[in-house]
């Protein structure tokens, strides 16, 4: 069979082995989560710094210190992120056929952290400009997929979902504080956007050097349950035949399909709550704050239920935030009890869809598998965002709700059906 | 990997990579904030009574004037002789602004304030460039504009973020009424009709707003669904109508008879605009003779003449420049390192 063998882990625990269903109570403090996690969680921490700092600032650079115009901004915004699909299944292809995870991950770093000199170096020119914005977005489509299979390498099955939990929790650390940084530095520095880009490629660079030098390389941890060389792209193909990851990509990217993007549903609410425009930005940060929060414990909720149960209801709380947007309920209590819902919503789904997925996957696919995965979710929501505009403008913000909430509500349905109830199926 | 460092030396490493590239960004920032450090403005005693001229705004961010002289307009286009005019002639105002404008001895200026998020502060002043009036909003400062008479204030500020589109930039423009104090922070509640017909869509953008003598009629771009139009307004009973297709930032010439806006000749994101102007009785227009791409709101020097900024040679730069206002003549470099012109005529 395709499925995963044994876990791996260079510490694995005493206990239940091999074949252990997810469902089996683990001992409540039993194990630390692996070093290996935590210093991938350090490494996303200080790059996400980097790269938030950058995406925040990015607006008023192109706009105030180049006197780019809005048009031109939208060119180069458009280019920044219709590259990341494509080149996040090559990076988990790669990094699946040479075996190593690391360097294809640290690769997409150092790429990320280096666009950071060439924004500082473009000056005034578009082209330049492009340039550096697409090798940012290549660097993270590159290394999110090998980053996520190190995690599922070199942590215990059982504790996958704890294990992811406190990856993104560290993640969205980072990116909370990267726009504080940012904003910090431009009013030290009296809008020295150069030194914005300077700090972050330092920051950039410190996630490399803590990758190379805290996360083991080779995946030797792991047996080789392939040998290197043998994944092609077929053979990443090939996990569409295996009924299990099949369905958990159905299921992901249907449910992708009907989540209404992050910028409509707090512009929803910006338009519900008449908040001044100034405050937009922060919306987000409320979310990520609830996500952070909550992204270890709901980790840990999936290993004790079985990782389906978490992904459903997450997915169940971002219905519920559609309905409170569509109820009459106004004002603060509004305001909270939506960013809530979406924050438990991606603390609930974001980590845990890779630790549904993740033991479905041989060891060496395991990073093509989860690019399939992420891509699949990705592409559906690029639709659902693109569909609940056009609905937007066609009829009304509030029709365009209902439609995303019927819709949301029946493929919750559907992939309650599609998702298998216990995980891993026995071997 | 043949050996692995001890995880000691392994965090040595860690720790001395950190502390070097810290120092690096310590360093690189102080360095930045030294030389960014702004200059204090001091008071200059400069009015717009006592001192006629072309006000701009310079690259180091403030604004100055180049006076006119004995009521003779320093910055001609005609045959040009005596138009460009020296750093030295440019006297500092003592204000920073991104962006400035001013008419009928009022002046507004657009600044940012920093914070989280980032703010734009509209600040009205009056003939002796002291604030009048302050409004804050959220937004990047983009275009301002005072009515002839002094009275409506106008501007438009970039909004991030705030466009379900995703990539697209948003924009906000607001109006004042320094007479009554009213004030219209989110120009979008005009009722809009476009081809006749009443028209409301969630996406509606409106920015460059330039004002008639009359302090009612008014003239700005608005874009929908992918299109831009010119619309005209009023402002009593709040409705805009739109004109035609394709032209952004409208300006209106001092005498009222004629638009000069940028009209889109290309699509993509190379060169796509040029200068023209609309005779507003006969509604033809005429392409000017500046042929690169202007992206700004021209203002009117005279009821001839127009100025307009382009970018300069070096990154961060911009200068002005003026062409005349029949399609005729050649353009002129007004004002080295700067944007934003405005001309305040000799009382």
């Amino acid at each position: 069979m395709y499925l995963a063998a044994g876990r791996s882990g260079p510490s694995q625990p005493p206990g239940p082995g091999p074949g252990t269903t997810a469902r089996s109570a683990a001992p409540a403090g039993r194990a630390r989560v692996a070093s290996t996690v935590v210093a991938l969680g350090a490494v996303s921490l200080v790059t996400d710094v980097s790269s938030e700092m950058v995406t925040a600032v990015l607006p008023l650079y192109l706009v105030l210190g180049l006197g780019l115009s809005p048009l031109q901004f939208g060119f180069l915004d458009g280019l920044y992120n219709g590259l990341t699909a494509f080149v996040r299944l090559a990076g988990g292809h790669a990094a699946d056929r040479w075996r190593r995870h690391r360097l294809v991950a640290g690769a997409g770093y150092a790429l990320s952290a280096l666009s950071r000199l060439g924004l500082l170096l473009a000056g005034g020119s578009t082209p330049a400009l492009s340039a550096a914005l697409a090798a940012d977005r290549v660097g993270k489509g590159v290394r999110t997929a090998p980053r996520d299979a190190l995690i599922t390498l070199n942590c215990d099955e059982r504790d996958l979902g704890r294990a992811f939990g406190v990856h993104r929790a560290m993640d969205t650390t980072g990116a909370l504080l990267g726009p504080l940084v940012a904003f910090a530095l431009l009013w030290a520095t009296a809008d020295a956007y150069d030194a914005v880009f300077v700090v972050s490629f330092c920051c950039g660079l410190l996630g490399v050097v803590v990758l190379f030098a805290f996360v083991p390389g080779r995946d030797a941890a792991a047996p080789a349950t392939t040998a290197p060389g043998t994944a092609t792209p077929r053979s990443t193909l090939r996990l569409l035949t295996v009924p299990a990851f099949r369905r958990v990509l159905a299921a992901a990217t249907l449910l992708g399909l009907v989540s209404v993007g992050d910028a409509f549903l707090h512009l929803v609410l910006q338009k519900r709550l008449d908040l001044d425009p100034a405050f937009f930005p922060l919306l987000p940060l409320g979310s990520a704050a609830v996500y952070l929060l909550l992204a270890v414990p709901a980790g840990r909720a999936a290993d004790r239920t079985g990782r389906r149960t978490p992904y459903l209801l997450g997915h169940l709380a971002l219905l519920g935030a559609y309905v409170l947007l569509l109820s009459p309920l106004a004002g603060l209590p509004l305001l909270l009890a939506v960013l809530v819902l979406h924050g438990a919503y991606y603390a609930a789904t974001d980590g845990v869809l890779m630790a549904l997925g993740g033991p479905l996957i041989p060891d060496g696919r395991r990073a093509g598998g989860l690019a399939l995965l992420q891509s699949g979710q990705a592409l559906g929501r690029l639709l659902a965002s693109v569909l609940f505009g056009a609905a937007w403008t066609l009829w009304s913000m509030h029709t365009a709700l209902t439609l995303a909430a019927a819709a949301l509500a029946a493929a919750l349905f559907c992939a309650r059906l599609l998702l298998p109830a216990a995980l891993p199926e026995p071997r | 990997m043949t050996t692995t460092p001890s995880p000691r030396a392994r965090v040595t490493a860690v720790a001395l990579a950190a502390a070097l590239l810290a120092a690096v960004a310590v360093v690189y920032t102080v360095r930045a904030s030294e030389r960014n450090a702004p200059a204090a403005p001091d008071a200059s005693g400069i009015t717009l009574t006592t001192t006629p001229g072309l006000y701009v705004r310079t690259d180091a961010g403030t604004v100055s004037v180049v006076p006119t002289e004995g009521g003779r307009k320093a910055p001609r286009t005609e045959d040009g002789r005596e138009a460009t005019r020296t750093e030295d002639a440019r006297e500092a105002t003592g204000l920073a602004c991104r962006r400035f404008y001013a008419a009928g001895g009022t002046a507004v200026c657009l600044t940012t304030v920093p914070g989280i998020p980032p703010r734009t502060q509209a600040v009205v002043l009056d003939s002796a460039l002291r604030p009048k009036r302050t409004v804050t909003f959220g937004g990047t400062p983009n275009r301002a504009r005072v009515s002839p008479s002094g009275r409506v204030i106008s501007w438009t500020v970039f909004v991030s973020g705030d466009s379900y589109a995703g990539s697209a930039f948003s924009t906000r423009s607001g109006i004042l009424d320094t007479r009554t104090g009213y004030l219209i922070k989110n120009m979008e509640t005009v009722q809009l009709s476009i081809d006749g017909r009443r028209y409301s869509a969630p996406d509606v953008n409106y920015w460059g707003i330039t004002f008639s003598r009359d302090d009612n009629r008014f003239y700005a771009t608005v874009s929908t669904r992918g299109r831009t139009y010119l619309v005209e307004g009023d402002l009593k009973k709040w409705t805009a109508r739109a004109l035609r297709e394709n032209v952004e930032c409208p300006s209106l010439s001092p005498d009222g008879t004629r638009l000069a806006y940028k009209k889109r000749v290309r699509t993509g994101t190379t060169s796509p605009w040029r200068l023209h102007v609309l005779d507003l009785r006969t509604m033809r227009d005429t392409p000017l003779a500046e042929a690169r791409s202007v992206d700004d709101q021209a203002a009117w020097l005279d009821d001839a003449t127009l100025a307009y900024a382009l970018p300069g040679a070096t990154r961060d730069a911009s200068d002005v420049w003026s062409v005349r206002a029949d399609g005729t003549g050649t353009p002129r470099l007004v004002a080295h390192d700067a944007s934003s012109p405005s001309m305040v005529p000799p009382a």
